[in-house]
């Protein structure tokens, strides 16, 4: 099985190679022979990367510990689901399924755009060959998935038991899903600066990718959110660690992408700076691999560290080589078609957006590496923490969810006073009347007031859209309002789609507002013993310790420590915190013990509860008892989000996409001319 | 005015805040990264860097943990192998925590040559692998 995975991997890199030349070539000369042969090797790649994980897969649920991968990461009594998900559980194995996600990515992009993008496709075949070329070269030469050990163990090392969580499961492949797809917009904006084909027709051929990763990412960074919060027992989803920053660079980035992308389409405004947004989500998708691989700055979840951080520095530095030096190149034919008329537009509440989001992604990009740069100048080093990117990004989060408001409602062009009164007349009234209301019950946190009168002004721009849309429907055609209601979203799915997203962006900065509420403490119970935990809005939560229980459970030793839990007198339940240790097939202890949290969950608030480890020998216990207000919030505007990307995404004849296209024809002949 | 010198004007505004904010965020919440050595060797420049807030990272010597449960406590030695300082900390230590593994303790170091820790942080010595089976039988940890 590993000789058909590494010679799949060998011919893949000797193919990556031929589809760079003939893809180069054939784009220049435009001889179909090469351009064909380019497009045909990118299928095979895929097809042989198909077989290369399928080997892998294969090596691992056959338990074949002859091979490092599989000794590293799995075990005989680990659960098959997890066996699965440890084929991205190390380096080798997500290597491989990067290249494979690369190769579909870059397989399904030529397949639906070789008819009409014709002049593109060559070089973006090209481009990703490159990327593959990399991935392969890098598991090839330094971090083989397929390499055999001198000896057989008899079993393996077993799976992290913090990675044998359903989290776990699906949040790294939507991370990778994320960052492999910007892969396919970045090769469409390469090729678009080759061939000069600047009009917007690379633009409209990535509109669903660029998309798309943007929400693999927003489900990836969600999904680790959740992951962190219920198996690391720290009480909270977002630490501002640098792995977790580096998977939100990208995110920003594509966040910016797709909003200043309608001004160009729109307008034919702000053509250099989409392509160089383009070029940085790339850059920043490697570069959050190489810090998380590279060791370059130490953080809690660091991976194993390897040489093969440096193969992705260099492959940074040529790809921003190549990218920013054909921007550079094609500068003089990215003039803009129209100017700023007035600031107080959509174009400027765009601009503004823009400019905040790159703002937010520099100062995280600044406080993740402060340890590297202040060594660099200074000699030492020094590390910023939670409070430095909270200080920072809270003032700017407020200002970019005020222009989440007025940014899709506000004129074009220039807005008229009537425009403003018109569209944000209820809204304004709405987060004036919250933020009284919340002075009122004494509501202590000044920023958490702001958070929540700007959330109250942007739902209720959404939801005077939502109703004065389906008012509209129903007077002119004569529908029932909930038709009314279903129409207007799946005739302008991009627009309504979008408020979705906006509406969940506000639960999430709901959520993130309530963090100023949050309060923990920890205690020693013996058991009959209680505690009483007062929650921010009053009401009190009785917790009495119940007793300490020990037992073994499918791969693991479990020690158990319950409470009841009574809120204002009344009975919730009974929860269970869980010290695990989990066992090799011999018996023996291995990895060190894990913390399974209990967590009662509500809309208002949860409880949660961290049973930390029992005095020496007796049922006396020591709890971490945290309350965490609104964070189910996360959760669901996470779902929200997604929800509202798949309605801008869904596919249709009637989308929007057609019509913006008429729009922006001209403007991408003018381009053309200019050439 | 034009709109796009205002664009410029209210952007500088913006960097300028922003620019501000993270100046004094670095200023104000910044801390020393040090090994021990560097800690030693900075404490001896400078008497007053006790009891200034530092980080250290170094690696717990093994069989040097001692954890009182009822009150909280831990106390362990850190070390990088040339200087070693008790390290003091009240408080839940994580699940990763144990002998021989590298952890970043955030506190002051004492005149009395204790460190006295208010947050610690254990690196996964996993990094998310197992450690070798201590038999040898393991294969070797990919460093």
């Amino acid at each position: 099985m590993t000789d058909i995975g590494n010679i799949a991997l060998w011919i893949t890199l000797l193919l990556s190679a031929w589809t760079v030349a003939v893809g180069f070539l054939g784009g220049r000369t435009r001889r179909p022979e090469l351009m064909r042969s380019a497009e045909r090797a990118m299928f095979v790649m895929w097809g042989l990367l198909v077989i290369a994980a399928i080997a892998l897969m294969r090596v691992l649920l056959t338990h074949d510990f002859n091979v490092e991968y599989v000794a590293a990461y799995t075990s005989r009594n680990l659960p098959v689901f997890y066996t699965w998900s440890a084929f991205y559980a190390g380096q080798k194995g997500s290597l491989l399924l990067w290249a494979l996600v690369v190769s579909t990515f870059g397989s399904v992009a030529l397949l639906v755009n070789r008819g009409k993008y014709r002049e593109l496709t060559p070089y973006v075949a090209a481009t990703l060959a490159i990327v593959i070329l990399f991935f392969t070269a890098t598991m090839v030469f330094a971090s083989n998935p397929f390499e055999r050990l001198a000896f057989t163990p008899p079993d393996g090392r077993g799976l992290n038991p913090q990675l044998q969580n359903p989290g776990m499961v699906f949040h790294p492949p939507m991370l990778y899903l994320g960052y492999t797809s910007i892969s396919v917009p970045f090769s469409f904006a390469v090729a678009a600066l080759i061939s000069g084909r600047l009009d917007t027709g690379w633009l409209h051929a990535i509109r669903r990718w660029t998309l798309a990763s943007w929400l693999f990412l927003s489900c990836g960074i969600v999904l680790g959110m959740w992951w962190a919060y219920v198996e690391l027992g720290w009480g909270g989803y977002w630490a501002w660690d640098p792995v977790e920053n580096a998977s939100f660079l990208p995110w920003l980035t594509m966040t910016a992408f797709l909003h200043s992308v309608m001004i160009q389409e729109k307008r034919g405004m702000l053509k250099k700076w989409n392509i160089g947004l383009v070029v940085l989500s790339f850059l920043l998708s490697i570069f959050g691999t190489f810090l998380t691989r590279s060791g370059v700055i130490s953080s809690v979840h660091s991976f194993a560290q390897s040489n093969v951080g440096w193969f992705f520095l260099v492959f940074l530095v040529l790809a921003a080589v190549l990218g920013f030096g054909l921007l550079a190149w094609r500068w003089p034919m990215l003039q803009a078609e129209a100017k700023l008329e007035s600031m107080v537009s959509r174009e400027g509440a765009f601009l503004f957006n823009n400019l905040i989001l790159i703002v937010i992604a520099f100062s995280v990009f600044w406080g993740t590496l402060f340890p590297v740069i202040s060594e660099a100048v200074r000699g030492t080093k020094v590390t910023v923490g939670p409070p430095f990117f909270n200080q920072v990004n809270v003032p700017l989060g407020m200002m970019l969810l005020l222009l989440t408001g007025i940014g899709p409602l506000i004129a074009w062009r220039k807005a008229s006073p009537e425009n403003l009164k018109r569209q944000f007349l209820w809204p304004t009234t709405a987060m004036v009347v919250t933020a009284a209301s919340l002075a009122a019950v004494r509501m202590t946190n000044a920023w958490s007031i702001v958070a929540y009168a700007l959330a109250a002004f942007v739902v209720g721009t959404v939801l005077q859209e939502f109703v004065r849309g389906t008012l509209a429907r129903h007077r002119l055609h004569a529908e029932a309002y909930p038709v009314a209601f279903l129409r207007l979203m799946g005739r302008n799915r991009r627009r309504y789609g979008g408020y979705v997203v906006h509406l969940g962006i506000v639960m999430l900065f709901a959520a993130f507002a309530g963090l100023a509420f949050k309060s923990e403490r920890e205690v020693t119970l013996k058991p009959g013993q209680s505690v009483d935990v007062k929650d921010p809005y009053g009401d009190t939560f009785h917790i009495t310790h119940q007793g300490v229980s020990q037992y073994e459970q499918l791969n693991r030793f479990v020690t158990a420590a319950s409470v009841d839990v009574l809120r204002n007198g009344k009975y919730i339940g009974t929860m269970k915190s869980e010290k695990r240790q989990h066992l090799d097939s011999l018996g023996r202890p291995t990895f060190e013990p894990s913390t399974e949290v209990a967590i009662w969950s509500t809309a208002r608030e949860d409880l949660y509860v961290v049973f930390a480890g029992a005095v020496k020998g007796t049922e006396e216990a020591v709890y971490k008892i945290v309350i965490n207000p609104l964070v189910w919030w996360v959760w669901y505007g996470g779902l929200v989000l997604a929800f509202g990307g798949l309605i801008t995404m869904w596919p249709g004849a009637q989308g929007p996409t057609a019509a913006s296209r008429r729009r922006a024809e001209p403007a991408g002949y003018v381009a053309q001319v200019g050439a | 005015m034009r709109a796009r010198t205002k664009f410029i004007i209210g952007g500088s505004l913006v960097l300028a805040t922003v620019g501000y904010l993270m100046a004094s965020g670095i200023k104000e919440t910044g801390v020393y990264y040090l090994t021990p050595t560097e800690l030693a060797a900075k404490v001896g420049a400078d008497q007053s860097f006790y009891n200034v807030g530092v980080k250290m990272g170094a690696r717990v010597v093994k069989g040097s943990i001692t954890r009182d449960v009822a009150s909280q406590t831990i106390t362990f030695r850190a070390t990088d192998g040339v200087h070693t300082y008790p390290v003091v900390y009240r408080g839940l230590a994580p699940d990763t925590f144990t002998d021989e593994v590298d952890v970043v303790v955030e506190g002051r170091l004492q005149a009395d040559g204790t460190f006295r820790a208010t947050t610690l942080l254990a690196k996964c010595g996993s990094r998310y692998e197992a450690v070798p089976a201590p038999n040898g039988q393991g294969t070797q940890p990919a460093t």
